[in-house]
């Protein structure tokens, strides 16, 4: 089934991002295995997106390295990084308003990580709208999909450049019950099937079953590292959560 | 040595029309193509008073001042307004703004053609020479950075001092940041751009003591108001003013020493290092 | 990891698949295709059957939607307004003008292409990696630059400010080639928008922050087409240089060029390719009637027509066009919508019918004569069964 590899898939490596005076990450450093499910959680304004941001290329760190598989790809920019096999979703889906579904997952799988055009590359967006779940016909225009469909869609658009990571940045946020079982079972199926994900989160029993391993941010510093259960009980991240009462 | 005086003495009167446009974008947020004809209509205006009372134009300013104001809170209420409140997007609004201003300069230089016909308009006044560092220079040159510079000062102390320029500069900032703060974007931003008019007309009028002008040469304004612009930093008063300095010190230098019809091409010069090194400007806020 | 190097193909059947795909079209495509051969046979015949005064209209005619239609390739897609037009143009005719005693005039023409291409390389690199409003000042001086350039240059190498093309053609001649290269505009405009570059296009127009994550180099795909775009407008200086016989850098490089160009590509419509035809045509002849009728006001005429196009005909011509065929069937979705609420309200026991199925049956009244066939039909039905209710 899945085990998680011996490979290194991201290294990064005393990573630090400033804004002018404010340190948002500050000298993250961590390794995600191959075929590993990784947690990033934190309080609200920890940095888990800006350290999204760096790892996908959006942000230029301000020192640091992040490595891929080895290969350097700290600062060459997001269209090169995504080139290199690292997909995301965003945090607010981004669709593609004026284009149907099937065209949104097409645009993932022609200029990243893997290169299809044509005929091919219909054929396998379609087989990823299957794989995702979604039986709408494939022209049915965005804007006429429902928030978790629109949310797959942009799922299976990053699924569509065969990434060697996929980065989920809070890709459980603003789902109802229902559609917040259909979403993890999905994450559960991408897992289940040998992907590397991080994957940032405030849905902690999503964690708890989807992560094999957790990193804990705090105002740009990691404060905890280990399985979801070890870091979920500890003092220092229960404190940065609720404060120094609940302790 | 003396390119340098006449370039500081250049680049302080550019300051104004330069400090007008960054009213104009920094804070109403329109890029204003009709800049370089207002500042023409200024200088016109200057000429005409001189022509006609012989008093010195300086006092033209009082005339010319309120002029550009009224007139361009006239623009911006008939023309600028509506293209605001049916934008959907800030993109599409710079798109539009700018075809829109580029109408209204074409406009304008018709109507600058018919009233004041085609040819080359320049008067003599003060100029005398006045000895700086040993080299002789133009009175009026000097009397015309003197005055642009106290305007200058005068506008930034009201930008940092009053309350309606700390709404100017808020809104130059962040402009739904300074909405929920109470203040209202929209007639701030018809201010700040009637406002960036009448500094723009003012620093024509100015110009016009010592440079020779003629009712199409307004583009060329334009975009040497522009590259000091972006080259001091969208947003940035100090900005503006150490880039016009450069500005008109490269222009002098480019003038004296290769031809004085490369005058653009030294601007040029200038806008196409910013764009490939420093995208924000001097002073301005990097994107993050 | 490296799985993909090796489900990669050889690159030749690579490309004769891309090749292959390219040609392959839909009806609808097959249609388009057919009638835009068939307007460029007539645009042909034009010459043999008018001469004179009319020929040259034509050959304005042709010119500007060269020149317009190249316009849109890069500026649609975009939505940066490239006052740039009037530089490239010139630079083609000053490529033939100066090298016209060197070198055969068809290389000309091609090296037209090859120096417009070079300019735009220079100019995109620098300016499209940053906000599309910079791009736009920097086109508006580029001719005024370019021109500043030349004089001096001219000045410096002794040459006088003017240059003779001393080449014989016909008007028919002119209009042939000019007609050639808006055939060649319109199918390079059709080939991209079905390559991957247009495809790359289209979702950086949706959303730009997608398409670099979707790995396409955003600024990379605007240069190409920026490069393409301008490459054309020299060109087209480079044919019309023999026809004006004496190239002078005020006369090449004027701005009205670009001015009116952008009109027209904005009077006919920006969102189709053949809007600017729509656009070329009304304008071309309206500036002639300006230009004879208001010589002395041309200037202020020019902006009104823009003002006139930013505030009355925002969407152009083919934005008319469009939403009047539009209208109709957005109209009888309308009213299958009116029949559908006026059926659920009339089945529904607790309903209050008043004002819904009145306002429903005001609509249908207005209309009948309009109605398909199952329209009538449902509403037909939820007629009677008002009227049974209320009888």
């Amino acid at each position: 089934m899945r085990s998680p590899g011996t490979a290194t898939a991201l290294t990064a490596a005393g990573v630090t991002k400033r804004f002018g005076g404010l340190i948002a990450v500050d000298s993250m450093s961590f390794e995600l295995a191959d075929k590993e499910v990784l947690g990033l959680i934190g309080p609200n304004g920890s940095g888990k997106t800006t350290m999204m941001n760096l790892i996908s290329g959006a942000l230029k760190p301000t020192s640091g390295e992040i490595r891929l598989y080895d290969d350097g790809i700290t600062g060459i920019g997001a269209s090169r990084v995504a080139q290199k096999g690292v997909a995301r979703t965003f945090q607010l889906v981004r669709m593609l308003p004026a284009m149907t579904m099937l065209e949104n997952v097409m645009a993932g799988g022609v200029f990243g990580h893997a290169r299809r055009w044509g005929a091919e590359l219909e054929d396998y967006a379609r087989a990823l709208l299957r794989r995702i779940g979604l039986s709408h016909a494939g022209d049915t225009p965005v804007s006429a999909l429902t928030y978790i469909d629109q949310k797959r869609v942009e799922l299976a658009r990053a699924l569509a450049s065969d990434p060697k990571i996929l980065l989920l940045d809070e890709w459980l946020a603003g789902l109802n019950p229902t559609e917040l079982k259909i979403g993890i079972a999905l994450i559960e199926q991408l897992r289940a099937e040998g992907c590397t994900i991080i994957i940032v989160e405030h849905v902690m029993h999503a964690i708890r079953s989807l992560c094999d391993r957790c990193i804990v941010m705090s105002s740009g510093v990691k404060i905890a590292e280990g399985t979801p259960a070890e870091v979920l009980a500890d003092h220092g991240v229960i404190r940065a959560y609720l404060g120094d009462a609940d302790a | 040595m003396s390119i340098l005086v006449i370039g500081l003495l250049l680049g302080g009167t550019y300051a104004l029309m330069a400090m007008g446009l960054q009213l104009q974008y920094g804070v109403a947020r329109i890029m204003n193509l009709a800049n370089g004809e207002i500042l023409i209509a200024g200088a016109f205006t200057t000429f005409w008073f001189y022509a006609g009372t012989k008093a010195s134009p300086l006092f033209a300013l009082l005339l010319v001042v309120p002029g550009a104001f009224i007139l361009n809170w006239a623009i911006y209420r008939m023309f600028i307004f509506p293209l605001v409140r049916r934008a959907k997007s800030q993109g599409k609004l710079e798109v539009d703004s700018i075809l829109a201003t580029f109408g209204i300069s074409f406009i304008a230089v018709g109507i600058l053609l018919a009233i004041f016909g085609g040819e080359y308009l320049d008067y003599s006044y003060l100029a005398q020479p006045v000895f700086i560092f040993g080299e002789r220079y133009g009175l009026n040159r000097v009397v015309a950075f003197l005055a642009s510079a106290v305007l200058c000062a005068g506008l930034y102390l009201w930008l940092h001092k009053t309350r309606a320029g700390l709404a100017l500069r808020a809104v130059s900032v962040n402009p739904s940041a300074a909405g929920l703060v109470s203040i209202n974007v929209a007639r701030t931003s018809a201010l700040a751009f009637a406002l960036g008019g009448a500094v723009t007309a003012a620093g024509g009028s100015l110009l016009s003591m010592f440079l020779t002008f003629d009712a199409s040469l307004g583009v060329v304004f334009t975009l040497k108001a522009l590259v000091i612009v972006i080259l001091g930093g969208v947003g940035d008063i100090r900005g503006t003013i150490v880039a016009s300095f450069i500005l008109g010190f490269a222009e002098t230098a480019v003038a004296t020493l290769i031809d004085p019809g490369l005058t653009l091409a030294a601007a040029y010069v200038l806008f196409m290092i910013v764009l490939l090194v420093r995208p924000e400007g001097l002073f301005g806020r990097r994107p993050a | 990891m490296t799985d993909n190097l090796k489900q990669r193909p050889p690159m030749l059947a690579d490309m004769a698949q891309a090749v292959r795909g390219q040609l392959v079209v839909t009806a609808a495509e097959r249609r388009n295709l057919v009638i835009s051969v068939a307007i460029f046979i007539a645009a042909a015949l034009v010459p043999l059957i008018f001469g004179g005064y009319a020929l040259q209209l034509a050959i304005s005619i042709v010119m500007y939607t060269a020149l317009a239609t190249s316009w849109l390739l890069f500026s649609g897609p975009t939505n940066y307004i490239a006052l740039s037009t009037a530089a490239f143009f010139g630079i083609g005719m000053y490529t033939v003008a100066g090298g016209i005693d060197l070198l055969p005039y068809p290389v000309l023409i091609f090296g037209a292409g090859v120096m417009g291409a070079a300019m735009a390389t220079v100019v995109g690199l620098a300016t499209l990696r940053v906000s599309g409003v910079y791009f736009v000042i920097f086109s508006l001086g580029l001719a005024e630059l370019v021109r500043q350039i030349m004089t001096w240059l001219q000045h410096v190498l002794g040459t006088m400010s003017g240059l003779y093309v001393t080449i014989d053609r016909s008007e028919t001649e002119y209009y042939w080639q000019l007609l050639l290269l808006t055939a060649a505009v319109f199918l390079v405009g059709w080939w991209i928008g079905r390559s991957r570059l247009g495809f790359a296009l289209r979702i950086i127009g949706n959303d730009e922050l997608v398409a670099v994550h979707c790995g396409i180099n955003t600024a990379i795909a605007k240069v190409i087409l920026f490069i393409i775009s301008s490459a054309f407008a020299s060109v087209a200086g480079a044919l019309v240089a023999p026809r004006w016989g004496y190239v002078e850098p005020v006369v090449a490089f004027s701005p009205f060029v670009s001015f009116q160009v952008v009109i027209m590509a904005l009077l006919g419509g920006t969102q189709r390719l053949w809007g600017p035809l729509l656009g070329v045509v009304p304008f071309v002849l309206l500036w002639e009637l300006i230009s004879i009728e208001f010589p002395s006001q041309t200037t202020l005429l020019l902006g009104v027509c823009f003002l006139l196009i930013v505030y009355v005909i925002p969407n152009g011509l083919t934005g008319i066009v469009e939403d009047a065929m539009a209208g109709r069937t957005d109209f009888r979705a309308q009213l299958s919508d009116a029949a559908k609420r006026a059926r659920s309200v009339v089945n529904d026991p607790q309903a209050n019918l008043g004002k819904p199925i009145r306002e429903a049956l005001d609509q249908i009244r207005a209309n009948s004569a309009e109605l398909g066939g199952t329209v009538r039909d449902s509403l037909r039905t939820a007629i009677e069964r008002w009227n049974s209710r209320n009888a």
